[in-house]
């Protein structure tokens, strides 16, 4: 069985805020893992962050739309936008910050590409009619053991 | 953002009153962080306990807050709950910052549980 539920919010901080909280709840009373409900958050909010501060950059915040679809193994989430498309048409690499460095030369950003890849266990993005769509995918797995059936 | 301060001998506490330290409150934390923190003791420790989720902004804001403490002075973290935990694990700030599970922790005279 496949349950989807969406939402859409303006691409402010706060609004994305209570957006984010609402897909979190909704996850959360669908019974998925507080743990699993934890990373997605993580990624999403980082996601949502980039449209808000990198594709309405310099307009006025348009719409961002999220859409989750659970299954019993994964579960997708999608993000679309109306901004500017990423640089190239690509999307970051998001590479690990150099923590090595002196602490006056520490990154103060840059994270968030590498924590999305970090927990979704793949990234998708198209361009299509204006529109930016990145879905994420987080496996749901019965981890706690022993796993009851 | 509210920041509330402490001192004891050695060092100043400052407390985040707040669940989340996000893209919407980023700026402002790490300038309470400056106003905070412009003079006081070598050691800063800053009480996580109420924040229960932190985003990227947030933790650079934490890392910027360090670096403007200035080379002489170090910015210890305490109390982190699970979710900020591993916002710093991942990106392996946990490598760059001393972490304690709680406050009391933190204020040990050093050597007390080891």
């Amino acid at each position: 069985m496949v349950k989807t539920f969406a939402c859409s919010f303006t691409a402010t901080n706060l609004d994305a805020r209570n957006g984010i909280a609402s897909v979190v709840e909704h996850l959360r009373s669908l019974g998925l893992q507080a743990a699993r409900v934890d990373e997605v958050q993580i990624a999403l909010t980082e996601a949502v962050n980039n449209v808000v501060e990198h594709a309405y950059e310099g307009k006025p915040p348009g719409d961002v739309r999220i859409r989750a679809e659970l299954s019993p193994e994964r579960l997708w989430i999608s993000i679309q936008d109306a901004g500017a498309p990423f640089p190239n048409g690509e999307l970051p690499e998001g590479k690990p910050a150099d923590v090595t460095v002196p602490a006056d030369s520490l990154p103060e950003g840059g994270f968030g590409w590498f924590l999305i890849r970090e927990l979704a266990s793949q990234v998708q993005y198209e361009r299509a009619e204006g529109s930016n769509n990145l879905s994420l995918c987080f496996e749901i797995q019965v981890t706690s053991p022993p796993a009851q059936v | 953002m509210s920041l509330t301060t402490t001192m004891t001998g050695e060092a100043q506490i400052v407390k985040v009153n707040a669940e989340r330290i996000d893209a919407a409150m980023a700026i402002q934390f790490k300038e309470d962080m400056r106003t905070e923190t412009e003079s006081g003791p070598e050691r800063v420790i800053l009480d996580l306990s109420e924040v229960q989720f932190i985003d990227s902004s947030g933790l650079g804001a934490i890392v910027a807050a360090m670096k403007q403490l200035g080379g002489g002075r170090r910015l210890d973290l305490a109390g982190l709950t699970p979710m900020v935990e591993k916002v710093f694990r991942l990106t392996r700030m946990d490598t760059v910052f001393n972490l304690y599970s709680s406050l009391s922790e933190a204020t040990a005279p050093a050597g007390a549980n080891s």
